[in-house]
C-alpha cells in the first residue's frame, strides 16, 4: 500500500454558499492521502455532492483553501485546470452522459479528449464495457439504457483513464447489490493501483465492504470523523460503521 | 470475475505499483497524459504509456468529430446562410457592374467635346463646320475632331422628324462636330476650345458630353450607393444569422460542452469542435448559395448583353470583380467560425 507518501488533497476551512442563503458547508476540513479509499456519508442534502463538486473543480469554495495534488486549487490559473481535471476521473450523481454518443462513445471520451491515439481506445473500451456487462449495448445512446446500464457507463467512462483521483458520488445509486459489489471491486481494483477513491454514499452496507476504507461524515454541512481517517497521519482501520 | 491484466478475485495478486506523480511543484501538463489501457492490460500496469503527449494538441483523429452529431444540413443553418449568401452575391454583382458601367460610360463620355455650328444657310454652315474643324484640331491637346456627316446627322434625326424632313433647308440642322480630348473636359479646356472657335465660327456651341448625362451618372450613383448599403445591410443580416445559429448550437450542445469541460477538455479544443462544425454548415450554406447567386448574375448579365445597348456593356464583370464576388461566401464562412468560436469561449469562460 502506499501508506502517507502523498498527499492528494486538503480542504482547509472550507465554505460554501449557493447564493446569499446559509452556508450548504461550513469549516470543512480534510486530508486524502494517496493511494487510500474513502468513503463519504452523510444524510441527504448534507453537502456530499457539494463537497466532491469542489474536489472535482467544478465548483470554487465561498471560503477557505484547497490544495489538490500538492497545489493551490484556488489560486490556479484557468489554463491550468484541463490538465488536473484530467487526473480525476469522476462518476456524477447524475451520470452526466453525453446523450447523442453511444455508450462506446461516452466510454471513450476522456481518452479521446486527452488525445490517445484511436488505436489505443477501442480495446481498452471494449474490455471495460464487457466488464461492467454491457458488452451487447455499446452502441446504445444514454437516452435507451436503463438507470443502473447508464450508471456503469458512467463508471467506466470515470475509471478508463486510470485516474489518479476517483471521485465517485452515489456510484452503486441505481445498480443490484450484486453489480453494486462488482463495481466495488472495480474501484478497490483501481485502488490497489494506487488510484485514490472517494465514493458518496448513504448505503452503510457498502462500507463493510472494502476492507481497510476510511471514512468521512458530513452532517448538515460539517465534517465529523468516526474513524479518525481524517487525522494526520491517519489511522487506518477497517471501517465499522 | 478475471479481466486481462488483473485478477479481481485474488487479493494475492501482485499488481505492479504505478508509481504516483510527484506531488507539489508545476504537475502538468505531463501528468494529464492518461494511463491508458491500463484495464485491457496490454499496454501493461506500470504506465509505459506515459509521456505521449501528442494528443493534447491533435486530440484524436476521429475522436473529436464524434462530440457534435454528424448530421449535416439538418438545422436551418446551412440554408439560411446560404440564401443570405445568395442575395449578397447578386447585390454585390450588381452593384460592381452597375459600378462599371458608370465608369465606363464616364471614361467614354469625360473626354468628348461637341460643338455645334448653329447657322441657317446651308453653305455657310458647311463652310464653318469645316473651318472650326481646321481650329480645333489646332488647340493643343485635342485628339481628334470629326465632322459628323450630314447622312449620319439625318439618321438620327428619322426618328423625330421623319424620312425627308430634314433634307435641305426645310428644318435646318446644326452642324456636329464631334471633337474627343485627352483628359476630362472641364471648363478650362472647353474654355479653350470656344476661344478657338471665336474667329471661324462665332454662333457655335460648344458642350462637354458629360454634361448632357450628368442625370443618367446621378441616377447610376444612387443606385450604385444602393448595392452598396444593401451589401452592407445583408452583411449585418448574414451576421446576426451567424451569430444566432451559433448561439442555438451551443444551446442545443451546452451540456455535452460542460461534460468535455469537466472530462479536461481544454476551452481551445471545445472551442475548435463547434467552430469546425460550425465552418461546415457555413461552408455547404455558403456553396450552395454562391452557386445560386453566380447563376442568377450569369443570367442576368447574358439578358443585358443581349440588348448590345452601348452603355450597358460597360456592364460586365471583370475577373477582379468576380474575386470580390467570390470573397462573399468565404467571408461567411469566417464569420460563421469566428462567432461560433467566440461564443464557445465566452461560455465557457463562465464555467469554472
Ligand atoms: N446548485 C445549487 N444551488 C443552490 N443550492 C444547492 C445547489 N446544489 C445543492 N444545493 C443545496 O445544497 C445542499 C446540499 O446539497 P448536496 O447536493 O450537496 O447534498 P447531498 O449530500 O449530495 O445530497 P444527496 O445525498 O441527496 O445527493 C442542499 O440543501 C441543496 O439544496
Ligand atoms: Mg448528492
Amino acid at each position: 500500500m502506499t501508506g502517507i507518501a502523498g498527499e492528494i488533497a486538503r480542504f482547509d476551512n472550507v465554505g460554501l454558499r449557493y447564493g446569499p442563503d446559509r452556508e450548504v458547508l461550513c469549516d470543512v476540513g480534510f486530508t486524502l492521502h494517496a493511494g487510500h479509499f474513502y468513503f463519504l456519508t452523510g444524510a441527504s442534502g448534507a453537502g456530499k455532492s457539494s463537497l466532491l463538486r469542489m474536489l472535482y473543480l467544478a465548483q470554487r469554495p465561498s471560503r477557505g483553501m484547497i490544495s489538490l495534488f500538492g497545489t493551490d486549487a484556488i489560486t490556479l490559473p484557468r489554463h491550468r485546470l484541463p490538465g488536473f481535471r484530467r487526473r480525476i476521473g469522476v462518476v456524477y450523481q447524475d451520470y452526466r452522459l453525453v446523450p447523442h454518443l453511444s455508450a462506446f462513445d461516452n466510454v471513450a471520451l476522456p481518452l479521446r479528449v486527452a488525445g490517445v491515439p484511436e488505436r489505443d481506445v477501442v480495446q481498452p473500451v471494449k474490455d471495460m464495457l464487457e466488464w461492467v456487462g454491457l458488452a451487447d449495448r455499446m452502441g446504445a445512446r444514454p437516452a435507451t439504457l436503463s438507470g443502473g446500464e447508464q450508471q456503469r457507463v458512467a463508471i467506466a467512462r470515470a475509471v478508463i483513464g486510470r485516474p489518479e483521483l476517483l471521485v465517485a458520488d452515489e456510484p452503486t445509486g441505481n445498480v443490484d447489490p450484486e453489480m453494486a459489489i462488482k463495481l466495488l471491486r472495480l474501484f478497490e481494483a483501481l485502488n490497489r493501483l494506487g488510484t485514490t477513491v472517494v465514493v458518496a454514499t448513504h448505503d452503510l452496507h457498502l462500507l463493510q465492504k472494502v476492507p481497510g476504507s476510511l471514512i468521512m461524515r458530513l452532517d448538515r454541512g460539517r465534517m465529523s470523523d468516526p474513524t479518525g481517517a481524517l487525522r494526520y497521519p491517519p489511522r487506518r482501520e477497517n471501517a465499522q460503521p | 470475475m478475471n479481466l486481462p491484466g488483473m485478477n479481481l478475485d485474488d487479493e494475492q495478486v501482485q499488481i505492479p505499483h504505478r508509481p504516483l506523480a510527484p506531488t507539489g511543484g508545476p504537475v502538468d501538463p505531463a501528468p494529464a497524459a492518461p494511463r491508458r489501457g491500463w484495464f485491457s492490460g496490454r499496454a501493461a500496469l506500470s504506465g509505459s504509456g506515459e509521456g505521449k503527449l501528442a494528443g493534447w494538441r491533435a486530440f484524436g483523429s476521429g475522436g473529436e468529430g464524434v462530440l457534435v452529431p454528424q448530421a449535416r444540413l439538418s438545422g436551418p443553418t446551412p440554408w439560411v446562410i446560404a440564401i443570405m449568401v445568395t442575395i449578397t452575391v447578386i447585390a454585390a454583382a450588381t452593384g460592381l457592374a452597375l459600378r462599371n458601367i458608370a465608369n465606363a460610360a464616364a471614361l467614354d463620355l469625360a473626354g468628348g467635346v461637341s460643338v455645334q455650328i448653329i447657322e441657317a444657310q446651308a453653305p455657310v454652315r458647311a463652310a464653318q463646320a469645316q473651318a472650326a474643324q481646321k481650329a480645333l484640331l489646332g488647340v493643343p491637346g485635342v485628339i481628334s475632331a470629326r465632322v459628323v456627316p450630314q447622312a449620319e446627322l439625318d439618321q438620327l434625326l428619322v426618328p423625330w422628324l421623319g424620312a425627308g424632313m430634314s433634307d435641305g433647308d426645310m428644318v435646318p440642322v446644326p452642324a456636329m462636330i464631334d471633337v474627343r480630348i485627352d483628359g476630362a473636359a472641364n471648363g478650362a479646356r472647353i474654355a479653350a476650345l470656344r476661344a478657338a472657335l471665336g474667329r471661324v465660327a462665332p454662333g457655335a456651341r460648344v458642350d462637354a458630353q458629360s454634361h448632357w448625362l450628368a442625370p443618367v451618372f446621378e441616377a447610376m450613383d444612387s443606385l450604385r450607393w444602393l448595392a452598396l448599403s444593401m451589401i452592407g445591410l445583408l452583411a449585418l443580416a448574414l451576421t446576426a444569422a451567424v451569430l444566432l445559429s451559433a448561439r442555438s448550437a451551443l444551446g442545443t450542445h451546452r451540456r455535452t460542452i460542460e461534460i468535455v469541460h469537466n472530462l479536461g477538455g481544454t476551452d481551445a479544443q471545445i472551442a475548435r469542435i463547434f467552430q469546425r462544425s460550425m465552418g461546415m454548415d457555413a461552408t455547404l450554406g455558403s456553396l450552395v448559395g454562391m452557386v445560386l447567386g453566380q447563376i442568377a448574375v450569369m443570367v442576368l448579365g447574358a439578358r443585358f448583353a443581349g440588348l448590345g445597348a452601348g452603355l450597358l456593356a460597360g456592364g460586365v464583370l471583370r475577373p477582379l470583380d468576380w474575386a470580390v464576388v467570390a470573397l462573399v461566401p468565404v467571408a461567411a464562412v469566417v464569420l460563421a467560425m469566428l462567432t461560433a468560436r467566440l461564443s464557445v469561449l465566452i461560455a465557457l469562460r463562465r464555467m469554472l
